[in-house]
Formats: C-alpha cells, structure tokens, sequence
C-alpha cells in the first residue's frame, strides 16, 4: 500500500513538472504589444498550466485503465462491483468547483487590470456627445492619464475596409497610425453588417455593430506594424478584410499626422 | 389518465411493409424509425464530410484560389447547419434515443408513435431543401449563426429556404423531445422506478427538456427574421431601429443549450457502453443523474458567452464567465466517474471501449479550452479565431462523433444480429483518432496567432500550420472507408452475434438479436440493476 501511494505522488508530481515546464517555456502566442498583452498572457500562463495538469492528469488515467485493466484470456467474469464512493465523488465536485471558482475570481481581477470594470464612467463624457447606446470593450489605463495626450479616432467598418477617422487633424486615414504609450481611444461603427476589430498582438478585440457604436480604448507598447484583421464573417472578401496599425514613436507620428492634416473648416 | 395506448395493436393494424422496405415507409416501429434516422443522418454527415473537405481543401493554400469566394461562404454555411441539425442532433436524439428508449423504460414502443414518424419524416425534405438551395440562387452565406444584418443583406432565396429548413428541423426537435419525455415519464413498465432507469434515459429526459424549452425560442427568432427579409420590417434590422445584438441573445438563448443537446445524449450513450465492456457497474449513478440535471439548468443560463465582444455590458460578461465556468463542475464529475468506472474494471479492448476512450480524452481536452473561453479577457483576444472553431470541433466531433461510431459498434450486433469486423473498426478508429487531432489541434495555435474562422484567405505565414490541418482532415476522410467497408461486409457476412454478444445487463440485450416488432416475446423483463456487474447473481431474468 505504501508503494502504491509513493508512484502515485512520484506521477503527480512528474505531471505537475511536466506541465509547469511546458507552461513557462513554450510560448503559442504572438508578440505582446499592448499594455493588454502581458495581463493576458499571464492568465493563458495559468490555466493553460492547469488545463495540461488535468489533461495530462486523465489522458493517464484513462490510458494506464486500458493496459492495467484489460481483459486476459484467463480472466472469466466481471470486474468489482463497486458502485460508487461518496467522498471519492465529494471531493472530485468540490475540489473542481474551487479551483472554477478561483479561476472565475483571477479572470475578474485580469478583466479589472484591463480596464474591463470601469470603462463606462469615463468614456461617456469624453467620446458620446449624442449617441445613447455606447457599449465598451475594454480599456486599460488609469484615469489620470488620458487627460494630456488622449487621442480619440473614429472608426467606421464596411464591407470590406476599414477608415479611421482623426477628427482633430480633420482627415480620413486607411491606416491607423498611433503613437506609443499612449492610450488611445476609438469610437466605432459599422455602415453596413457587423464587422470586428481586432489585433491580436494587443490582445483585444471589439466587434463593429450598425446602430450601435462601440468603443475601444488601449495602449500600444512596441514599435511597429501590426495587422488589424476583421474577425466576424461580414461577407464574401471577409477574409480579404484586413488594415494595417502603425505604432510609432511620438514624433514620427506627430510628423504624420501633421502632414496629413487639412485646415479646419469653419462654417 | 385515461390516454390509453396499445403499442402491439398499433404496429399491426397497419400493413405495413416488411423487410428492407419499411425503412422507407411511415413505419411506427421506433426501431425502424431509430435507424432511418441513423442511415438519413449518415448520409448527411457524408454530405457535410464532403463540404468540409472542400473548406480544408481551400484552405491548404492562403489564397482563394478553389472556389468562389461566396461560395466558400455558402459552403461553410451548410457544412456547420448540416452537421449540427442533420447528423448530430437527429442521430444522437433521434436515432439512439428511438432505438433504446422504449427497450430501457420496458415499452413496446414510444408514446406517440405517428408523432414519432412524422419527426423523422420532416428531415429527409429539410434537408434535400437545405442542400438544393445551392441550386436555386446559391445557398445561405451568413454562417449557421446567421447573424443579421449580414443575413439580410445576402440573396434572399438561399436564406429563406435556409431558415424553412431550420424551422422544419426545429420542429422535428421539438416532437421527438414531447416524445421522449413522455415515454419516459409515463411508459415505464409497472415496478420500473426512476432512479433504476439506465442513464441514458436521464440523458435523454435533459435534453429533452432543453429541446422543448429552447427550441421555440430559435423558431420564434427565425420567423422574426424572415419577416425582416422577406416584409423588410425591422426587429433586427439597423437601418429601420432594429437592434442586430437582440438576435445574438435570442440565437444563442437556443445554440448553446444546442450543445448540450449534442452532448448530454452521447454521455448517456457512454455511460452504457463503459460498464457493459469494463465488465463494472457505472460508478456512481446518482451524482451521475444530479450531474446531467445541473447540466440542463446551467446550460439555460450561459448563452452570453458567445457574446463576449458583441457590446455586452460588464456586469453581464461577469455573470456569464462565471456559469459558463461551472458547467465545468457536474461535467467533471461524470469524467471522473467514467474513469472510475474503467478502474479495476476486466476491459475488453474493442472498437466500442477504445472510441469511447477517445471520446474522454478529446472531450476533456476541449473541455479545458471551454473552461479558458469561459473567461472574458481570455475570450476577447480569441473570439471568432480558430480557437473556437478546434474548441467546439474536440466537442461535437471528438465527443459526439467518436461516441456515435461508440455506439454503432456496440449496438450493431443487436440491430442486424450480426458483429461488426473488429479489426477493422480499430482500424477505423486509429485513423479517426489521430486525424481528427492533426486536423484541430494546431488549430488553436492558428486562432491564438491571428488567424480569424470562416476566412477563405489568410496571412501565408499560416500556411504551414493550415497544411497539417488539412492533411488531417484528409486522414479524417479516409477513415470512413474501413468503416463502410465494414458495414456493409458485416451485414451480409458477418460473424453470428447470438442474442447478447457482450453478455450486457440493460433490458435491450435480454431479448433476441435483432429484436421481434413487439420487443419483447413475453412480457417485459423488469431490469432493476441494468449495471449489476460483478455481482453474484450475474444472470438477470
């Protein structure tokens, strides 16, 4: 008996390593290039450890039951009739429903670092003067920093393209353009069907709805160029619905908005 | 109750036909109608094989350069409402539920046996309509979520019979559920109690009960938004103030109980043929019952999390992410039990014991990423990627498609009274296995690095990646043909399977292979333990 119980800790402890190896040393994600990234990759860290641990957990059970248990040719009759164990099946419902609910409390604590629990408040005044129905994706920076250089952009989705709208240079871009570091805020409809935004280097994504504006807000951390890919079936050329995201340091992008700046109109 | 029905008089004062013939006859016999439902299911899901490869075809390339790139969108369309609504749900409901329903509640037949043949009856033109409005102006192309206003905008033909279709089904869906739950609720045989029931029946009641309360709620949004097509008003409409994210909620207010009507059946399924090859009663039968019970109320309260990033407000994220979450509970409990039930068992190593293993193993892998897609920051980077789609792939095909095969092997020697080759169905097996691992697993890499579902074209930088894919896929393929090959040597030549080749307790077996019209020739036998295994008296009369 004591044996038994030695492999059975030598096992789980070789899973636990296994899965604790895998998890911090093979990546499966792209570069992190928001603020977003590095919160979400901490939480695709976690559970995917957790996941191998149960997956590699019951990929063991259920293969060592096969060769252990299988039927040899001397064997007549049944196995043992054991229906059942109440505090085996006690703890198998309660040690999943803490480790759920744990779980459940983490991803809200990465949601409330992402800025997911208190997008509405401020985002209100700043960006909806008459629309009634904003719904927010997320946000992530604290509120005493969009005060100075919050950008706001419009964006309007259709099939199959995507135009960002700088009203403060008063121009229409096919590429967006930010600065890094900076918290950038978009305001987003769609002209036809719905459409999504995403950039999966800054981990967020928003879908574009007609009649529904949504916003949009996050924080590029990494110079460079990243895809914006449309994530929801909007139609034939879907697939082909793509734009591009420039992330630049402050002056070139003040050199770029400057030079496509038009003269305020006023009427 | 004063309804009173007569099974045996029933089934004779038609003449009906005998032989091959009555498969294609209104027969009331439910194990007539359980496998039409089996064999009209196949077909479709040979149909839906097809537009799947033609999509794994399209995307071996990061062009698109196969087909048309609507017709690409009509082909996913139907690939993802065939299976769904032609294979899954009508074999795993219809097809198993007709055939082993009356048999475990000691019936001569199900409650409503017309009822019974006009649902199966409703699929064969449902889904010939479905698949012939490619023909007319092209068939639906707004994805089998039909997400408005992308399926307004689209040509109205194909969306509209895409929806009559639905509809159709729908309502097969619905009379089937009535069907089940009276049957199982009223037709037990006297001194038969519930919690004797083998657990496929409380499968069985769940989804049923999800069947009757959901479904309407698809039909009645459906008929909502063929008004919007064809009468232009405009419920989901934006451009006439209708509200688009509306139809999301009461799609999915349906689609996800949808996947537990695809599931709970094939863990019922399971829950039969583990014991009966592991030679030990199902391991814990009562948490067992609780578990599929928690599953439907649960399942009722989740739909929003395919909502994640559709503009819901955070309150209604948070409440999702934490229902969706604790289906992770009462299903975990049944995985557990399972491999309870294999521990300590004597395991026969067969097809039927090595597809249901496969099951456990796919459906906790796709389990876990449910549980990680649970949670909304996890959700809003890979929503619409391709880590949903190998997600819910490691859940119908993985599960449900490995516990259907599961299935045909076990009960083929009870249908045909011949066994099934069992070489060949480890061969089919191994194929099927790891085919259908080359085919989604990399899938969730695809989804994390960027690569969005339902895209004709892609970055070349997942070329490589999107190759292994489809060469699974073509592995997939290719394992349905020891499969049919064993089907149809088997039913001419096969081995004698005798009455009850496994020597299995549940009532099913204790008659003659294939079983008489009336099921039984006597009365009923009363099954008190369907999983008695290893006990003293091991013969049960």
């Amino acid at each position: 008996m004591l044996n038994k119980n030695i492999y059975l800790i030598l096992i789980i402890s070789i899973v636990f390593a296994v899965s604790f190896w895998i998890g911090f040393n093979v990546n499966l994600l792209p570069a992190e290039a928001s603020i977003n990234a590095p919160i979400y990759d901490e939480l695709f860290k976690i559970l995917f450890i957790i996941g191998l641990i149960i997956f590699i957990g019951m990929t063991i059970a259920v293969i060592y039951s096969l060769f252990k248990f299988r039927k040899r040719n001397d064997h007549i009759g049944d196995g043992i009739a054991l229906e059942g164990n109440l505090s085996l099946e006690i703890v198998w419902t309660i040690i999943p429903s803490i480790i759920v609910l744990l779980i459940g409390l983490y991803s809200y604590n990465i949601y409330d670092r992402m800025g997911g629990m208190k997008e509405l408040n401020h985002n209100h005044e700043m960006m909806s003067s008459n629309t009634e129905k904003i719904w927010a994706g997320i946000s992530q920076t604290s509120d005493n920093e969009i005060a100075i250089n919050n950008l706001s952009i419009e964006v309007s989705a259709m099939q199959f393209a995507f135009l960002f709208n700088y009203p403060k240079g008063n121009f229409i871009s096919g590429e967006l353009h930010v600065p890094v570091d900076q918290k950038v805020s978009m305001k987003m409809e769609s002209k036809d069907v719905i459409h999504a935004f995403w950039v999966p280097e800054f981990r967020i994504k928003q879908d574009i709805i007609p009649g529904q504006p949504t916003i949009l807000n996050f924080t590029p951390t990494k110079v460079g160029k990243y895809p914006v890919i449309c994530a929801e079936l909007c139609g034939p050329y879907h697939g082909g619905m793509r734009a591009s995201i420039i992330v630049e340091e402050e002056s070139d992008y003040n050199e770029w908005f400057n030079k496509n700046k038009k003269p305020e109109v006023n009427l | 109750m004063t309804i009173s029905i007569d099974p045996q008089k029933t089934n004779n004062e038609n003449l009906q036909p005998k032989g091959w013939l009555r498969y294609f006859s209104f027969s009331l016999d439910h194990k007539v109608i359980g496998i039409q439902y089996l064999v009209c299911g196949f077909l479709f899901y040979l149909i839906g094989g097809t537009l799947a490869s033609a999509i794994r075809i399209e995307l071996a390339s990061p062009m698109s350069d196969f087909m048309p790139r609507d017709v690409y969108n009509q082909v996913l369309t139907l690939h993802g409402t065939i299976m769904i609504f032609l294979w899954i749900v009508p074999v795993v409901n219809g097809a198993f539920g007709n055939y082993l329903i009356p048999f475990y509640v000691g019936a001569r037949d199900m409650a409503f046996p017309r009822l019974n043949a006009v649902a199966f009856w409703l699929i064969p033109p449902s889904g010939l309509m479905l698949v012939a409005s490619y023909f007319v102006e092209g068939a639906a192309q707004a994805g089998w979520t039909a997400y408005p206003p992308l399926s307004i905008t689209t040509p109205q033909s194909g969306q509209i019979i895409w929806i009559l279709s639905v509809l159709l089904l729908g309502g097969s869906s619905i009379f089937g559920g009535i069907n089940f739950i009276a049957t199982i609720i009223k037709l037990r045989r006297p001194g038969l109690k519930l919690m004797q029931l083998p657990m496929y029946c409380w499968a069985m009641l769940g989804t049923s009960l999800l069947v009757v309360l959901s479904t309407p709620v698809l039909a009645g949004t459906l008929i909502l938004l063929s008004f919007d097509i064809i009468a232009k008003t405009g419920f989901f409409n934006p451009v006439l103030g209708g509200n688009v994210v509306v139809y999301q909620h009461l799609f999915w207010f349906y689609s996800h109980p949808a996947v537990y009507i695809m599931v709970l059946p094939a863990f019922g399924l399971v829950s039969e043929i583990l014991p009966v090859h592991a030679r030990k009663p199902l391991f814990g039968y009562t948490t067992m019952v609780f578990s599929i019970m928690g599953i439907v109320v649960l399942g009722l309260v989740v739909w929003a999390h395919h909502m994640f990033t559709s503009g819901t407000p955070p309150w209604m994220r948070l409440f999702f992410t934490i229902a969706t979450a604790f289906i992770a509970v009462p299903t975990g409990i049944k995985f557990f039990n399972w491999v309870a039930t294999l521990w300590g068992g004597k395991i026969s190593i067969n097809s039927a014991m090595l597809f249901s293993c496969g099951f456990i193993i796919n459906f906790v892998f796709g389990g876990i990423t449910g549980v990680a897609l649970a949670q909304v920051p996890f959700d809003i980077h890979v929503h619409d990627t391709y880590f949903v789609v190998a997600h819910f792939h490691y859940i119908v095909y993985g599960g449900t498609v490995f516990i259907i095969f599961s299935s045909i092997y076990h009960w083929f020697p009870k249908v045909t009274g011949k066994m099934l080759n069992d070489k060949l169905g480890i061969l089919h097996f191994i194929i099927t296995f790891i085919g259908f691992n080359l085919c989604f697993a990399p899938q969730h890499w695809l989804g994390l690095n960027g690569m969005p579902r339902r895209v004709a074209e892609y970055d070349p930088q997942f070329q490589f990646v999107n190759q292994i894919s489809s060469l699974g896929a073509l592995l997939m393929a290719i394992s349905t043909i020891p499969f049919l090959i064993n089907v149809f040597l088997s039913v001419r030549n096969g081995k004698d399977a005798g009455d009850n080749p496994w020597n299995a307790l549940t009532p099913e077996w204790l008659t003659s292979s294939p079983p008489p019209v009336e099921n039984w020739e006597g009365e009923a036998p009363l099954v008190e333990e369907p999983y008695g295994y290893g006990k003293e008296i091991s013969e049960q009369k």
